[in-house]
């Protein structure tokens, strides 16, 4: 649903909402990219086991990418959690933009693992001594839902945005 | 035969003398709160409890049971690293030290010390990249070189890389998250952004530890040492980075609402 100023609070809102956009996308996207480092780390790798710490295969490339990446959503979570904080403090946060970048976020990381950093670099597998088809086709499709319904709610907030702005511009 | 990896020698005599430095901070930092706290107002207790506990787990990565074992046991080196160059530098940062050290002295040395704070040596190595580099390419040299076996073989060496790498962990910790005054300042994006490579750097050389063993060091003790360097490193970090943001978040606190 498109939210609708209906009178002077709603409209401060709105405005608020306007001028944080891209903070509230920032901070949704790099907690997605936390949340999904999150979930590979927790469950795929110390309560399933099916990760592992190292594989032989693995490149040096696959290693630069991984330690990167590692250390990246490690800041990310603590840093747009911050972000989120600040938002609320500011009276701009638009969960629905940041629910967006949060699936935006998530999905792309997802994808980015399973293709670029399980398949090309070898990192390691999903699962091991298993036929690893079904599992990489899981978790590619998976990801690449999350990017499609994070796409949707960045376009659907920008529309609104746009909107907004107009609005905004036609009342002067 | 390297049945447990190095030649173990007893009776270095270089670790009473980095001891004897620690003691020496601890002594000239509780004098100082005593004397300072006559002038001004009281110097806060967590402060100086920071500082006590810092110095404790730089001591006992030099002396004690864990120091004893680092000679023969690769997971209790990194122990012993981890305490010295990640945990002890960020209780010390806490303790700030330049602070108090600035409301203790009188005007004329305080002057002193805040110009050597200002000069350009300092301006250097206080960059978060030359901090960067000195800590985490100084544990590359360390690891991925001969110098972790020559360095169980030669005390003053042994005793050198200790100290290089509390020193270089305390100004990397210093050089991200602001405690005392600071000179030349960086923006948080751009110590964020350094410190994510930083730690990457961190996180690749304890995978690289995982398959490549140091000079001198069994498979498994490798294996075990390299994970407890990847997950031990990344939690004491964590604390680091919140306090890194907790700070981004204090500073960009909206101006003139101050009703929440």
């Amino acid at each position: 649903m498109d939210f609708k100023p209906r009178n002077q609070r709603d409209q401060s809102i709105s405005e608020l909402r306007y001028t944080y956009s891209a903070r509230n996308l920032w901070s949704g996207f790099l907690f997605g990219i936390g949340l999904v480092a999150f979930i590979d780390e927790a469950i795929f790798h110390q309560l399933l086991h099916w990760h592992h710490f190292y594989d032989k295969s693995t490149t040096s490339i696959g290693l630069i990418s991984d330690g990167l990446f590692h250390a990246l959503s490690w800041f990310a979570t603590v840093g747009s959690l911050f972000m989120f904080a600040d938002l609320r403090r500011r009276k701009g946060l638009w969960l629905k933009r940041w629910i967006g970048g949060v699936l935006l976020g998530a999905g792309s990381f997802q994808l980015y693992d399973g293709i670029i950093q399980h398949k090309l670099m070898r990192l390691h597998q999903i699962r091991y001594n298993v036929d690893i088809f079904p599992y990489d086709l899981t978790w590619n499709i998976a990801a690449t839902i999350m990017i499609l319904i994070g796409i949707t709610l960045v376009i659907q907030t920008r529309r609104s945005l746009l909107k907004m702005k107009e609005d905004a511009s036609n009342a002067q | 035969m390297h049945s447990n990896g190095h030649i173990h020698d007893n009776g270095t005599g270089f670790e009473p003398i980095l001891l004897m430095l620690l003691m020496l901070g601890l002594v000239i930092y509780i004098a100082a709160v005593i004397i300072s706290n006559r002038r001004y107002k009281k110097w806060p207790l967590y402060r100086t409890f920071f500082w006590i506990l810092g110095t404790l787990c730089a001591a006992s990565a030099i002396i004690g049971p864990i120091a004893n074992r680092a000679h023969m046991d690769f997971t209790a080196h990194m122990v012993g690293h981890l305490l010295l160059g990640m945990i002890a530098p960020i209780l010390l940062v806490l303790a700030a030290p330049i602070t108090l050290a600035l409301r203790t002295l009188d005007v004329q040395s305080a002057r002193r010390l805040s110009k050597v704070l200002k000069s350009w040596p300092l301006r250097i190595i206080s960059n978060p990249i030359t901090a960067s580099v000195l800590n985490i390419g100084g544990l590359w040299i360390l690891y991925t070189t001969e110098l972790y076996g020559l360095m169980h073989q030669n005390a003053l060496l042994h005793a050198l890389v200790h100290f290089h790498v509390f020193i270089a962990g305390y100004l990397f910790t210093a050089s991200m998250i602001y405690m005392d005054p600071a000179p030349h300042r960086f923006s948080f994006m751009f110590r964020a952004i350094v410190f994510t490579i930083s730690l990457a750097g961190h996180d690749i050389l304890s995978k690289y530890i995982f398959a490549h063993p140091p000079s001198g060091v069994t498979k498994v003790q490798a294996e075990n040492g390299g994970m407890l360097m990847y997950y031990a490193g990344d939690a004491i970090d964590a604390a680091l980075i919140c306090i890194l943001c907790y700070q981004w978040f204090k500073a960009t606190r909206p101006k003139g609402s101050l009703a929440l």
